[in-house]
């Protein structure tokens, strides 16, 4: 039984498949609709995010399944202190397969130990996100035709946010050339991650910077991330720093022309609104692709069941 | 020095570092079993200068290994009428389940009572660092 649980459960070649997949689907979803028919997605999302859950509910449903789930937890048995792993084993009963997101860290590990069928981790707290991980790369592949040899800033909180140092690690298997990490002073890349590129990929040059110019110049790749109010301990402290990482029109003028400018979202202000009809803006269709690869996840994971 | 006499069936917990004897003691519940206990403390050591000993009379069933990770020059002895039958020092696990909890309050480990917390050894230098293999948060172990 194959779960995905965080990136390094995929090989680099799975995740070449997964992008290939992706992007043949985007090509050609006619010919995916029924791939999944008569297959049923648990989608339990144990806090709320609408925006994943609704990710992967459309993706099953393209592909011809049937989708069942909640929301958030209010409804759910765990609020009257059923264990995690019961609930999945009877969900995984009812389902083919579950995407779900918890708010404790590890929550989707515990599942997958008690499932029947496959489990995609929506998020675990601020643990692992890896289908946020393989819409960021698929995105990249897209726009770029490959993933190796970019020079990559990642701008914002790079401290707290745990999916970007999943993200960097990811994106480290892919020989990429350079790291620009941009963040104010608070919100640096933590020391062990830092320490784990070096021992790990010594030939990717990383570059810790706490102003966007140098990035915005020189880099293929500017991924922004967001500045959580929920990391500061006084509403001064957000507010100083809040805006000193808004990319706008006017700086967006230092970039390439063939940057690509991506954002997870929800985006709060990193990202000006005036950019939003410029080329190299890729966050929404970054949102669409995020489908188009759950959709290619959802049917290996299916098939590798069925074999 | 007080005598206690050998025992003649059961387990001999030996060079346990002087004061941590009690600890131990807690830790592993022996106050609870039915069989006799005895706990001596400020043992002389020609090794140690001072250390514990513990003695647990009749049983041979007492989970030990959480004594690897309060110190590995702990010896345990299994005694068989009288006689030595095995005799070991403990090896640093290096994955343990359910000895300790796990440092980060957001891990499930701490909710959910089928979460059964469990770590992977990281670094054992000094102090032992283990990982939880739900988080990945690491918790340093001290007794
Ligand atoms: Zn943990």
């Amino acid at each position: 039984m194959r779960h995905l649980i965080q990136p390094e459960d995929l090989s680099n070649q799975e995740f070449m498949d997964l992008i290939e997949t992706a992007s043949h689907i985007l090509a050609h979803p006619e010919l995916y609709k029924e791939r999944a028919k008569g297959k049923i997605l648990a989608s339990l999302f144990f806090e709320p995010s609408t925006r994943t859950k609704f990710s992967f509910d459309a993706a099953m449903l393209r592909l011809g399944g049937e989708v069942i789930g909640f929301s958030d937890s209010q409804s759910t048995s765990s609020q009257k202190g059923e264990s995690l792993a019961d609930t999945i084993r009877i969900m995984s009963g009812f389902a083919d397969i579950i995407a779900m997101r918890h708010p404790l860290e590890g929550a989707s590990l515990l599942a997958s130990k008690t499932s029947r069928v496959p489990v995609i981790n929506g998020g675990d707290g601020g643990h692992q996100h890896p289908t946020q991980a393989l819409t960021d790369l698929f995105t990249i592949y897209h726009y770029k035709k490959k993933l190796s040899g970019h020079k990559i800033a990642l701008i914002g909180d790079l401290r707290y946010g745990r999916t970007v140092h999943s993200l960097i690690k990811t994106l480290a298997r892919f020989k990429v050339d350079s790291f620009y990490l941009v963040s104010p002073e608070e919100l640096s890349m933590p020391r062990h991650i830092l320490d784990w590129m070096q021992a790990n990929y010594p030939d990717i040059h990383i570059y810790v910077l706490h102003d966007m110019e140098p990035a915005l110049r020189d880099c293929d790749i500017l991924y922004m991330t967001r500045i959580q109010k929920e990391r500061f301990f006084n509403e001064a402290d957000y507010l100083k720093l809040k805006n000193s990482y808004l990319l706008d029109a006017e700086k967006m003028q230092l970039a390439k022309k063939d940057a690509i400018l991506m954002h997870p979202l929800p985006r709060v202000n990193e990202i000006s609104i005036d950019l939003d009809n410029d080329p190299r803006s890729v966050y929404f269709e970054q949102a669409a692709m995020g489908m188009y690869i759950r959709m290619a996840l959802i049917l290996k994971l299916l098939e590798e069941c069925d074999d | 020095m007080i005598n206690v006499s050998g025992i003649e069936n059961g387990i001999v917990i030996d060079h346990i570092p002087a004061g941590k004897g009690w600890k131990i003691f807690q830790k592993l519940n022996l106050n609870t079993i039915e069989t006799p206990v005895v706990l001596l403390m400020g043992v002389r050591s020609t090794r140690m200068g001072q250390k514990d000993i513990i003695k647990i009379e009749g049983r041979w069933d007492v989970d030990l290994k959480l004594l690897a990770l309060i110190d590995p020059d702990i010896t345990t002895s299994r005694i068989v009428d009288g006689k030595v039958v095995l005799k070991k020092s403990m090896e640093v696990p290096q994955k343990v389940k359910g000895l300790f909890e796990c440092a980060n309050p957001r891990c499930v480990s701490h909710i959910d009572q089928q979460a059964i917390p469990e770590f992977t050894l990281v670094r054992s230098n000094g102090a032992l660092h283990y990982q939880c293999n739900y988080c990945d948060e690491v918790t340093r172990y001290s007794l």
